[in-house]
């Protein structure tokens, strides 16, 4: 069932003196001896009770989404009027209004998709390569470059964001004066899925943990077998890795499919956006309060077409995320 | 590196000549093969940028600039100078700490009470609530910030309308300035699955025998509580505390989805005064005002303001923070 304790895998977290985070032990327990049924029932109660709680806004969500135009609100778990609000026919404003017709919201989901998992596969293969490099090889300067890479992940984002952009400014201008080449730069998307190409310190982190806890003969012996460095990383080092892996590129979907400021500084034409900016400029047209269209019901389609895509990937990943959860944490 | 052999103090190669020798191996050259892209990242992508983004902050670079039109000049401190004076800036610094203080401790008590009454009830039947918990926490901010807006609405919200069942009269959360933080902070709380599992595992962690030798001393629940339960998962709640600090402070997808919009605003002019987050103002000073060197500047007062905190927090956890060996379970 755990990821640690798949057969002939190593265990998913080594003991590091350096490492604080709480570690996941497999074998569990209950810290008290056996509670008493009426205090095992009052819990229980009581946790039906929050998740119920926690629960709400996600099934008030699913609610509103098909409740029509005007009944948005009426906070009826079960829509008195089913309503489709996501395609119709296109009649302008009194008539209600469906989310694919007001906005590409197809394209928005098929960037975000594509973006998400090029970005996530990406960090995932040269993260690990990185991981790699600083779990199995010897070379000068590895503790320092290590040391390095640790304190940049102090570093918030605020701080290389603006520099970067001129970065990126500076590239898209040069590209656009050569026309021979591709146009790279704002406006384009590749801001946010060229840095992935990079790897990602936290992951590297991680990684490393991961294939310090390898045996070194396994390597040795790849070796032995006559192969070259990289593909013994490729054959031995990859397969054994794969949960953390799997962590890694789960992570990354998600952090890429949450961004909304990176998208919001790079991204100018509708086309381009991601679900998360398009949905933020949904909002902005049809809140009324901000002067909008009042289509309440766009609003919520729209919202349930970003969390989807979340749950189901929890659903499919969950042992996962809450292994990858527990044993680093991440934002808490 | 021959006076070294002349003086006949190192008899073989000197220590910078073995070190130096390093990069002749073959493994080395992989090595660094092997970490190329990070390296060229973090001189693309971290380095180079922390340096332009120190050099901008002393510099009065904007529109003008990024367009051409006009030379780039230092202008030493001022920038600096500005944000001392500028009222805007304070108030995005009080409105973080206030989040953060709300969001942090709140967060960490919910999640903290929630581990122990899941690791209480049985694995089979924790996994499923630690599922149900975990759940709002895979929510992406955009949709709490929409969820923020319609579920605490004053008129229509479903809060209020629940508080009007057990008699309270809600207050106009989204609207009220004094009510924005707290609302938003309270969305937070709703998303404190990442922490509940963090501090799970790390309940599940404590040694049995502990609790065992503690009541065998007769010692009480509350008081195993104190003197071994929160000992033992205190590197994981300062874990959490450090993290969630650093959250807070950066905080800005949800509060920017919920109160600033690109059409003129969503709420109106207080509204917006007490959401403004400082990474909010930081963006906006960076991308709609294009005031590129006062916003480094504001930048690099936030890195000095995480610094600082996190390092009061490390030198108060000395004191309050049990990291046990390396043997654990």
């Amino acid at each position: 069932m755990s990821v640690g304790s798949q057969e002939n895998a190593p265990p998913f977290v080594t003991s590091g003196a350096t490492n604080p985070m709480p570690q996941v032990v497999r074998r569990r327990w209950r810290p008290q001896p056996k509670l008493s049924w009426a205090t095992r029932a009052l819990f229980v109660a009581l946790l039906v009770v929050l998740s119920i709680l926690f629960l709400y806004p996600f099934i008030w969500l699913i609610s509103a989404t098909f409740k029509p135009r005007g009944e948005t609100f009426d906070n009826a778990l079960i829509p008195h009027h089913w309503a489709w609000n996501f395609t119709g026919p296109d009649i302008p404003s009194p008539h209600p209004q469906y989310l694919f017709n007001v906005a590409p919201v197809g394209h928005w989901l098929f960037n975000s998709f594509w973006i998400s998992f090029l970005g996530a596969g990406l960090t995932m293969f040269v993260s690990a390569m990185i991981a790699f490099a600083f779990a199995y090889f010897r070379f000068p300067l590895r503790n320092f470059l290590f040391a390095v890479l640790l304190a940049t992940m102090m570093l918030p984002g605020e701080v290389t964001m603006i520099p970067v952009y001129l970065l990126w400014n500076h590239i898209g201008r040069f590209t656009l004066a050569h026309p021979w080449l591709p146009h790279i730069g704002t406006g384009t998307q590749y801001p946010l899925w060229v840095p992935n190409m990079f790897g990602s310190a936290f992951y590297i982190f991680l990684q490393r943990q991961f294939f310090l806890g390898i045996p070194r003969d396994y390597f040795e012996a790849a070796r032995m077998d006559g192969d070259g460095y990289f593909s013994m990383f490729r054959r031995i080092a990859l397969p054994l890795a794969k949960p953390a892996l799997i962590v890694t590129f789960i992570f990354e979907v998600q952090a890429k499919w949450f961004d909304l400021m990176t998208p919001l500084i790079y991204l100018r034409d509708a086309a381009t956006f991601t679900v998360p900016l398009g949905m933020k400029n949904l909002l902005d047209r049809f809140n009324a309060a901000g002067g909008g269209e009042g289509d309440y019901q766009v609003i919520m389609a729209g919202t349930l077409l970003l969390v989807i895509p979340m749950v189901i990937l929890f659903a499919a990943f969950q042992k996962y995320f809450i292994r990858g959860i527990a044993t680093q944490g991440r934002k808490g | 590196m021959s006076s070294v052999t002349v003086n006949g103090l190192a008899p073989g190669p000197s220590r910078a000549r073995r070190w130096l020798s390093g990069f002749r191996e073959r493994e080395t050259w992989a090595a660094y093969l092997f970490i190329l892209p990070w390296l060229f990242g973090f001189f693309t992508l971290t380095l180079g940028p922390m340096l332009f983004s120190a050099y901008y902050s002393f510099t009065n670079y904007g529109l003008q600039q990024i367009a051409g039109l006009d030379k780039t000049k230092t202008v030493g401190l001022a920038n600096y100078h500005r944000i001392l004076n500028d009222g805007t800036a304070h108030l995005a610094l009080k409105n973080t700490f206030i989040y953060t203080l709300m969001m942090v401790p709140a967060r960490i008590v919910l999640a903290l009470l929630l581990a122990l009454v899941l690791v209480r009830v049985g694995e089979r039947l924790g996994g499923v609530f630690r599922t149900i918990f975990y759940i709002p926490h895979i929510t992406p901010p955009v949709a709490v910030g929409v969820l923020v807006l319609y579920l605490f609405n004053g008129g229509f919200g479903v809060v209020n309308k629940g508080l009007a069942h057990l008699g309270i009269k809600g207050p106009y959360w989204t609207i009220d300035p004094n009510w924005i933080k707290p609302t938003i902070a309270l969305m937070d709380i709703w998303a404190c699955g990442g922490t509940m599992v963090i501090l799970l595992a790390a309940l599940y962690g404590v040694p049995r025998h502990l609790y065992e030798a503690a009541s065998m001393d007769g010692a009480s629940k509350l008081r195993q509580f104190f003197n071994v339960t929160l000992p033992m998962i205190s590197p994981a709640l300062f874990f959490c505390f450090i993290i969630l600090t650093l959250a807070g402070l950066n905080q800005f997808a949800v509060a920017y989805t919920a109160f600033f919009g690109s059409a003129g605003g969503v709420g109106s002019t207080g509204t917006n005064e007490a959401a403004l987050l400082y990474a909010i103002y930081l963006f906006k000073e960076a991308f709609q005002s294009f005031e590129m060197g006062y916003a480094s500047a504001l930048a690099w007062v936030l890195f000095g303001i995480c610094l600082t905190i996190t390092g009061i927090n490390v030198l108060v956890s000395r004191r309050f923070v049990f990291y046990q060996g390396s043997e654990r379970s």
